[in-house]
């Protein structure tokens, strides 16, 4: 008998592969975006010096620098105002004398809140009336898309400016400096976006299958929004909020620069010393003899909102990869 | 159609109403009145004031002086003064014996309605569309034509940046630039009859709608690029100009047109930064002043004035679509 030379079978070895949810997908391919992962870099950046402005600054911002003030950059040998730059001011000094570039550091903090407290309150209210108006219909619903309406109709800038003048010397005016008017101005009007989106994703899910198959074993309404319906629409939200931040930084920098934002805080121990939008305020009267007050601020919203809507574009690229290349 | 428009008209109504209440509920929930805030001025006595509020009819109860504002109420002589429906926006709170429309609508003595605040500020909007329109269309074209060339990849890096930054941190690059720099134009330009003094403010104001115009012509052209009739026209030997203009570009720029009238509502409200950057003549350095000054009426009017004009662009945009689009047909 011969044997029959078979072909040589490998080994058939157990392959160690696990499986990778949606999710870190997304991530993957997040990663892979160069330019989404630039922008992380810069917003983490100023998120660090938003903790640690009070240890990076080297001057307090309040700190009056008597004979010092008008001064250009360092590098600066002589300014249109005939001063030359000190080593110690980095950035210069306003026209108080104060440092602008520990004033501009702990600008960042208004900025970095405003970015984030308001979207938060935005996410939640929104999330919940769009869900229920689209879940339910109904008057809710209704009431919603006649709200919105109106909404569009009146431009947000005016209605920030409009709420603001008219509360801002009023006690809810008075707390947090300012600030708590200012973020729930902002809130009140974009939480309509989001509850649009979120009412439109839910009109189509709730037709879907699964939905149906929950309701038909006897799950309660309130666990299909939340298991059913809330992990699908997460994709469109978490895109929607990305590009929401840096729209709220600019309102923030907008409303400063017209003087309605934060109240100029006297206590050097207060957290919230100085806005990006107040600093270009006093930046503005100061634009012919000292432009570079005005730089610094301008560099750091035009940074951190061009690393937001990096960042965004690459999230919406890979939550949704459909999506890519288009608007 | 008919139908269409007379209720999207009708519709603002409602708009304008509401606009025109949480406008007046705020304005009267700030604390202080017309006369007490003038602290630059000669302080009114409490006799006066009182004549001064039962002239202007501020001591009646406040439905009634919004009926007043809104429609119109009769004088002490008996005589109707009508309100908000006429067109009258009262007077300004801070600029004594001078209503608001006056001081928005009314041109310097001698002049054309042009030189008016309002005239201005609508010259600077249109000056900016424009400028948006003609730059960033063909650069769209141009961008989609040559896809992965280095000009579709350079315009695509402009028009990010140009969508993402805010005007009014370009305007302040710009500023520093051009003026500070290289002194080339005066940041506060004292002629605003020059030609030169308008370029800044407008490529400004105009910069962030010419990027979302031209990535938008970009990807709707890319769209129509690959369509049947295009390959048709082409293959039937027609110019290349003809197909680029008559079969691409007529279905291409329909959805640009649909941006441009919000955009231009959006100038002309979103201008009041860039008019006080530039020290402009217009609407919006009026509105911000009031705003300093805390002139109510001012503020109030000129705001339902934006929210007009943001409505009218609107519908003017729908309208604009059937023109250029035979096979949209709006519901009636």
């Amino acid at each position: 008998m011969t044997e029959i030379a078979g072909p040589q079978l490998p080994a058939i070895t157990e392959l160690n592969v696990r499986g990778r949810s949606p999710w870190q997908e997304a991530w993957g391919r997040f990663l892979r975006n160069k330019a989404s992962l630039g922008g992380l870099v810069i917003v983490i950046f100023f998120m660090l010096v938003t903790v640690f402005a009070s240890v990076i600054a080297p001057h307090s911002p309040l700190q009056l620098h008597s004979g010092k003030s008008f001064l250009p950059p360092a590098w600066v040998e002589k300014s249109t105002t005939g001063k030359t730059g000190d080593q110690q001011f980095l950035l210069g000094t306003d026209t108080l004398g104060r440092d602008a570039l520990s004033r501009v550091l702990y600008g960042s903090r208004v900025s970095m809140m405003v970015g984030f407290v308001p979207t938060v309150i935005i996410i939640l209210v929104g999330t919940l009336v769009g869900m229920v108006a689209g879940y339910y219909g109904g008057t809710w619903d209704n009431f919603l898309m006649r709200l919105t309406d109106i909404m569009y109709g009146f431009p947000d800038l005016l209605f920030f400016i409009i709420v603001l003048i008219a509360l801002r010397d009023t006690w809810i005016g008075e707390l947090m400096s300012g600030l708590f008017l200012l973020f729930f101005a902002l809130a009140i009007v974009n939480w309509v976006s989001v509850a649009r989106l979120v009412r439109g994703q839910v009109l189509s899910l709730k037709e879907k299958e699964f939905v149906e198959a929950a309701r038909s074993i006897g799950v309660k309404d309130s666990r299909i929004m939340l298991r059913h319906l809330l992990p699908n629409i997460l994709g469109p939200l978490i895109v929607l909020t990305a590009f929401q931040i840096p729209n709220l930084i600019i309102l923030e920098a907008i409303l400063g620069y017209l003087g309605l934002g934060l109240k100029p805080a006297t206590n050097p121990d207060a957290f919230f010393i100085t806005s990006w939008g107040s600093l270009l305020l006093e930046g503005q009267t100061a634009i012919n003899a000292q432009p570079f007050l005005l730089l610094a601020p301008a560099v750091c919203v035009a940074l951190v909102v061009v690393a937001f809507t990096f960042i965004g574009d690459g999230l919406r690229d890979a939550l949704d990869p459909r999506m890519r290349g288009t608007q | 159609m008919a139908t269409y428009f007379l209720r999207r008209i009708l519709w603002m109504i409602p708009v304008l109403f509401t606009v025109a209440l949480i406008t007046f509920v705020m304005m009267h929930s700030a604390p202080g009145g017309p006369w007490d805030r003038d602290l630059s001025a000669r302080q009114v006595d409490p006799a006066t004031q009182k004549v001064l509020n039962t002239y202007y009819g501020l001591d009646k109860p406040l439905w009634r002086q919004f009926v007043a504002y809104v429609v119109g109420d009769f004088t002490q002589e008996g005589k109707f003064d009508c309100g908000l429906v006429c067109g009258d926006l009262g007077p300004s709170y801070r600029v004594r014996g001078r209503s608001v429309q006056d001081i928005l609508f009314e041109p310097p003595k001698g002049k054309s309605a042009i030189y008016s605040r309002f005239g201005y500020s609508m010259r600077l909007g249109f000056l900016a569309v424009s400028m948006a329109a003609i730059i960033g269309i063909p650069v769209g074209i141009a961008a989609a034509l040559k896809q992965n060339s280095w000009v579709d990849y350079l315009s695509l890096f402009i028009a990010t940046i140009g969508i993402s930054l805010p005007s009014f941190v370009m305007a302040i690059f710009l500023i520093i630039i051009f003026a500070s720099i290289l002194h080339l134009v005066s940041v506060i330009p004292k002629n605003w009859d020059e030609i030169k003094a308008w370029i800044l403010p407008a490529a400004v104001l105009g910069f962030g709608t010419m990027a979302y115009v031209a990535r938008l012509t970009r990807t709707s052209m890319l769209e129509v690029l690959r369509q049947d009739y295009v390959r048709t026209a082409r293959a039937k030997g027609l110019h290349e100009r003809v197909v680029v203009f008559r079969h691409m570009l007529r279905n291409a720029i329909i959805p640009v047109v649909t941006i441009l009238g919000p955009a231009l509502a959006a100038l002309v409200t979103g201008s009041f930064i860039i008019e006080t950057m530039f020290s402009f003549p217009g609407m919006g350095r009026a509105f911000v002043t009031a705003i300093g000054q805390r002139d109510y009426s001012m503020i109030m009017g000129t705001t339902l004035i934006y929210v007009f004009l943001v409505s009218v662009a609107n519908l003017a945009v729908d309208f604009l679509y059937v023109f250029i689009d035979p096979r949209i047909r709006l519901e009636d």
